[in-house]
C-alpha cells in the first residue's frame, strides 16, 4: 500500500469509520453478528393498525423511541446514531468538527398524517375541513416546528450542526440508489481535491402508513406476512417483492494520503464508483439491461479494474420478481459464464429494503466482508429460481476469501449506481 | 472522458442552453422582453390571501409529446421536464443520442404534491368519529392513485426528464429548499472543472400553485399576504411569494462546446455556498461577504441579480451586504418570478445568462432605492441566493466576448 493515487491519478479514497443501523440492530457489532447468523429482523408492524393492508411486516427500527413518531424524526435519529458510530471509529476532527462536506441521502421530505390530524384537531368537527381552513389556523407560530422539521434539508441540516460539518451540506435522493449517490458525491469531491474528508450518511425511516400503501399500490411489496421473517426471498422463484425497511448507514471518506498522515486505521478502499441512468420506464428497467450492464461496466472502469478481479457481489437483490431478474441479465452480461460461480447475496434478505440507506449500508455490510472474509448469506432461499443461477450463498454464511466487492444499488426513476470496494488500492 | 488530476487547472465551462418557462411566459426572447417591460405576474386572488406567482400558459405537447407522460407527472414535473427540453433545444442537442446518452444531470427537486380531496375527505371523516384502527388505512388503499406516489417522488422530475428526453450519462435529485439550487449547479460545474463531467444538464422546478405548499411555508409566517410588493420593499408585511417556474441550463466544457459548434450564453466562472448557523444577527451578512471575496476578481461593469425571498431577517441581512457594496445594480428574481425556492438560484443564472448575452441588464423593477439602471453592458453578474431558512450561495457569471 503505497500509492496515494490511483491508476488516473487522483487520490485514492479509503474508508476510516463506518456506523450503522438496521432492524437486525444498533452497531457493526450486533449487524455483523446476526447478519452471518442468517437472522432476520422483518416482523409484524406494530407501530400503527394494519387493517385493511395487503403487507403487514417490515423492518421497523422499534428499539429507538421517537416521541412523537415520524419519519422525518427517526430519519435524523438513525442518521446521528450510524454517523456518531462512524466518526468514533475514524477517530477524525474533534468532537462537532468534522474536517469535511456532508453528504446525505434521505427520503423526500413531507408533512406526515399525525401532523394533519392535529391540524383538523384544531379546525373541530363543526366545520367542514380543506386545505384553506388548514391553511388558516397554520400560521400565527403555534405550529412554526413543522416547518423546521418538514423541510427538505432539515435533516441534513441537524447533522451539520451536530457534527460540524463543513460547507453546504447536501441532501440528496435518487430513490433506492441514494446511499450509493451519497458515496459517490464523497469520492468526487476527494478525488477533485476539495476535501480531504467527507461525511456520507444515508438513512431511512419511512415505515408509516402512507408509504407503505404507496408501495403496496404499486405492487411493489411482499405479502408473505406470515412469517414475517420468512417474507424477502431474493433471487429464490418464490419471491413476491420487497419489505420495507427502515435504517441508515454512515462511512467516513478520506484521501488514503490524509488517513495514512493522521495514522488513521483503513477500513477499505472506494476504488470506483459508476451510474448510468435508464430511460425506459418510471419503476421498471429496460428490458435489454443495458443500463445496468452499463452502470457496472462504468464502475469497473472507473476502478481501473476488469469483471474477473471481482470476487463478491453485494446485489440490490430487493426480492420483487423485476429487480432480481434484471440483476441477473445484468450480471451475467458483464460476467460471462463467471455470473454462475462468483457469489451473490442480499443483505436486504435479512435486514429489508432500507431504500434511501440501502446503498450506504450495504456499502458498510460489504466491507466488513472484506474485514472479516466471510459473506453473509441470502436467506429465505429454498426455492431455486432455474432463470436466475447465481451463486446466491443460500441461506448460511461462507467463509471466503474476498478482496474486491462490487455493491449493486438500482432504483425507481431509472437510478443505477455501482461501488467497486477493495481491501488495498487497486 | 478522462478525468484530469486534482491539481490541474480548472476546466473553463460554458452556459450554452437556458430554458425558461415560468409567470412571465416561456422562451427566452418572452423572458428579455417581459422582464424590460417591467412585467410582473402576480395573483391576489386564486389563494387568498396568499400571493402567487402563476406559471404563464404553455403548450406542454411541444416538450412532451406523448399524453400518457403528461399523465404520469403532477405539476411541477411537467414544468420542469419542460423547461429542460427547452434548455437542450437551447443548447441544440435535442434529440442528439450520442450526446444525451452520456449528458449529467443534477435536478435540484421539492416534490411531495398532494392530492388535497382526499386529504380533507379523511379528516372531515375522521372529525365525524369515524376512527376506527385501519380507517385511515381503507381511505388511502382505496382513494391514492397509485401512480401518484410517483408524481411525488423527487427523483422522479430526473427521471421523467430522461424518459421524455433521454437525458441517461447519470441523474442525481438534490433536495433542501434554495440550497439544493445552488448546489446542484455547484457540483455539476466543480465536476466539469476537474474533467469528471463534460456536459451536464441541471435546473429544478416549482409549482407556486399548491395549497400544500403554502402550508409549510404558512407555519412559519413566511407567506405574502394580501398585496404584492417588490422584495425590498416588504418591511411593513416580510415574505414571499410563491412563484411557478422552471430554470433549466446546459453546462458544458468549452472544449466540448467549441468541437461541437456551440454558441455560449456566457462563462460559468464558479460557484460558492455555505450554511450559516443564523443563530446570531449579522451571520448571513458575513457570510455573503465570505463568499464575495472567494468569487475571484470583479471586473468594472458587474451587476448582481438576487434571490433574496423577501423573508425576514434574511432579506435585511442580504442587504446590508449589499449596502457593503454601493453602485452595483442589483436585481431581484423574487419581485418578478416570486419565489420558488429550489428553482431561484438556476432562474437567477438564467436571467444573468441571457443578460449577459444580450449585452444589457433588464430594467429595474422596484420602487426602492435598492435597484439602478445599467447603462452599461454588464462584464459579470454575480448571483447571490440566501435561503428563507437556511443557505447561502453565490455564483459568477462572466460575458463572453
Amino acid at each position: 500500500m503505497t500509492a496515494m493515487r490511483d491508476k488516473s491519478g487522483r487520490p485514492v479514497v479509503v474508508v476510516t469509520g463506518m456506523g450503522v443501523v438496521t432492524s437486525l440492530g444498533s452497531g457493526k457489532t450486533d449487524n455483523w453478528a446476526r447478519l452471518c447468523a442468517g437472522e432476520s429482523g422483518i416482523r409484524t408492524i406494530t407501530r400503527f393498525p394494519t387493517e385493511g393492508l395487503r403487507t403487514t411486516m417490515a423492518g421497523t427500527i422499534d428499539f429507538i423511541p421517537v416521541e412523537p413518531f415520524s419519519s422525518t424524526d427517526l430519519s435524523e435519529r438513525l442518521a446521528n446514531i450510524a454517523t456518531e458510530e462512524a466518526v468514533a471509529q475514524a477517530g477524525i476532527g474533534s468532537a462537532g468538527d468534522f474536517p469535511g462536506p456532508l453528504f446525505l441521502a434521505v427520503a423526500p421530505v413531507e408533512l406526515e398524517w399525525p401532523q394533519r390530524h392535529e391540524l383538523g384537531r384544531v379546525i373541530g368537527s363543526d366545520t367542514e375541513i380543506d386545505y384553506d381552513q388548514i391553511l388558516r389556523v397554520s400560521g400565527g407560530g403555534a405550529f412554526k416546528k413543522y416547518h423546521r422539521r418538514f423541510l427538505f434539508g432539515s435533516v441534513a441540516d441537524h447533522l451539520a450542526e451536530t457534527f460540524g460539518t463543513k460547507g453546504s451540506p447536501i441532501s440528496l435522493s435518487t430513490a433506492c440508489a441514494s446511499g450509493a449517490t451519497a458515496i459517490q458525491l464523497g469520492i468526487e469531491a476527494i478525488r477533485r481535491g476539495e476535501a480531504d474528508a467527507a461525511l456520507c450518511v444515508a438513512t431511512d425511516g419511512s415505515v408509516n402508513p402512507e408509504a407503505l400503501i404507496r408501495f403496496s399500490l404499486l405492487s411493489a411489496l411482499s405479502t408473505h406476512n406470515d412469517p414475517p421473517h420468512a417474507a424477502v426471498r431474493p433471487f429464490a422463484k418464490n419471491r413476491d417483492g420487497f419489505v420495507m425497511a427502515e435504517g441508515a448507514g454512515a462511512l467516513v471518506l478520506e484521501s488514503y494520503e490524509a488517513a495514512v498522515a493522521r495514522g488513521a486505521k483503513i477500513l477499505g478502499v472506494m476504488a470506483g464508483c459508476g451510474e448510468l441512468a435508464d430511460s425506459f420506464h418510471r419503476t421498471r428497467s429496460s428490458p435489454d439491461g443495458k443500463p445496468i450492464i452499463g452502470c457496472v461496466r462504468n464502475a469497473l472502469s472507473d476502478a481501473g479494474i476488469v469483471a474477473d478481479q471481482i470476487d463478491y457481489i453485494n446485489a440490490h437483490g430487493t426480492g420483487t420478481p423485476e429487480n432480481d431478474k434484471m440483476e441477473y441479465l445484468g450480471i451475467s452480461s458483464v460476467f460471462g459464464e463467471r455470473a454462475k460461480q462468483i457469489p451473490v447475496s442480499s443483505n436486504k434478505s435479512m435486514v429489508g429494503h432500507t431504500l434511501s440507506a440501502a446503498g450506504a449500508v450495504e456499502a458498510v455490510f460489504s466491507l466488513l466482508t472484506l474485514e472479516h472474509q466471510r459473506i453473509p448469506p441470502t436467506i429465505n432461499y429454498d426455492v431455486p429460481d432455474p432463470a436466475i443461477p447465481f451463486d446466491v450463498v443460500p441461506n448460511a454464511a461462507r467463509d471466503a476469501c474476498v478482496t474486491t466487492v462490487m455493491s449493486n444499488s438500482f432504483g425507481f426513476g431509472g437510478q443505477n449506481a455501482s461501488l467497486i470496494l477493495t481491501r488495498e488500492p487497486v | 472522458m478522462t478525468e484530469t488530476s486534482s491539481r490541474s487547472k480548472p476546466i473553463e465551462a460554458w452556459i450554452t442552453g437556458i430554458g425558461l418557462a415560468t409567470s412571465l411566459g416561456e422562451g427566452l426572447d418572452a423572458h428579455w422582453e417581459a422582464l424590460n417591460q417591467r412585467r410582473i405576474n402576480a395573483d391576489e386572488k386564486s389563494f387568498a390571501p396568499y400571493v402567487v406567482h402563476p406559471l404563464a400558459p404553455v403548450s406542454f405537447d411541444a416538450q412532451i409529446p406523448k399524453k400518457g407522460d403528461q399523465r404520469q407527472m403532477e405539476a411541477w414535473q411537467r414544468i420542469g421536464t419542460y423547461a429542460a427540453g427547452l434548455a437542450l433545444d437551447s443548447a441544440g442537442v435535442k434529440g442528439n443520442t450520442d450526446i444525451l446518452s452520456r449528458m449529467d444531470m443534477i435536478v435540484a427537486a421539492g416534490g411531495g404534491e398532494r392530492d388535497l380531496v382526499v386529504d380533507a375527505g379523511i379528516l372531515n371523516a375522521e372529525a365525524k368519529g369515524n376512527a376506527a384502527p385501519g380507517f385511515l388505512n381503507e381511505r388511502l388503499m382505496n382513494e391514492l392513485r397509485p401512480t401518484l406516489f410517483l408524481a411525488q417522488l423527487s427523483n422522479l422530475l430526473a427521471g421523467n426528464i430522461a424518459i421524455v428526453h433521454g437525458v441517461t450519462g447519470s441523474s442525481r435529485t438534490f433536495m433542501g429548499e434554495e440550497a439544493a439550487g445552488f448546489d446542484a449547479v455547484r457540483i455539476a460545474l466543480a465536476r466539469i472543472a476537474a474533467g469528471q463531467s463534460d456536459i451536464a444538464l441541471v435546473g429544478a422546478a416549482h409549482n407556486g400553485e399548491r395549497k400544500d405548499l403554502l402550508l409549510l411555508y404558512e407555519f412559519g409566517d413566511f407567506n405574502l399576504k394580501e398585496k404584492f410588493a417588490p422584495v425590498w420593499t416588504r418591511e411593513q408585511s416580510s415574505g414571499f411569494a410563491l412563484g411557478s417556474g422552471g430554470a433549466f441550463l446546459v453546462i458544458e466544457s468549452r472544449a466540448h462546446a467549441e468541437a461541437r459548434g456551440a454558441k455560449p450564453f456566457a462563462r460559468l466562472t464558479s460557484i460558492v455556498a455555505d450554511h450559516a448557523r443564523r443563530k446570531r444577527p449579522g451571520e448571513v451578512t458575513s457570510t455573503l461577504e465570505s463568499l464575495w471575496s472567494k468569487l475571484g476578481s470583479r471586473a468594472e461593469a458587474t451587476a448582481i441579480i438576487t434571490g433574496a425571498t423577501g423573508a425576514e431577517p434574511v432579506t435585511s441581512e442580504e442587504r446590508a451586504f449589499l449596502r457593503a457594496h454601493p453602485d452595483i445594480p442589483v436585481r431581484a428574481t423574487g419581485t418578478m418570478f416570486g419565489h420558488a425556492l429550489e428553482a431561484q438560484f438556476p432562474l437567477g443564472l438564467a436571467v444573468a445568462a441571457l443578460s449577459l448575452s444580450r449585452g444589457a441588464l433588464f430594467a429595474p423593477d422596484d420602487s426602492s432605492d435598492q435597484e439602478i439602471e445599467m447603462s452599461e453592458p454588464p462584464a459579470q453578474i454575480v448571483v447571490i441566493g440566501a435561503g428563507h431558512w437556511r443557505g447561502e450561495g453565490m455564483a459568477l457569471v462572466e460575458a463572453i466576448r
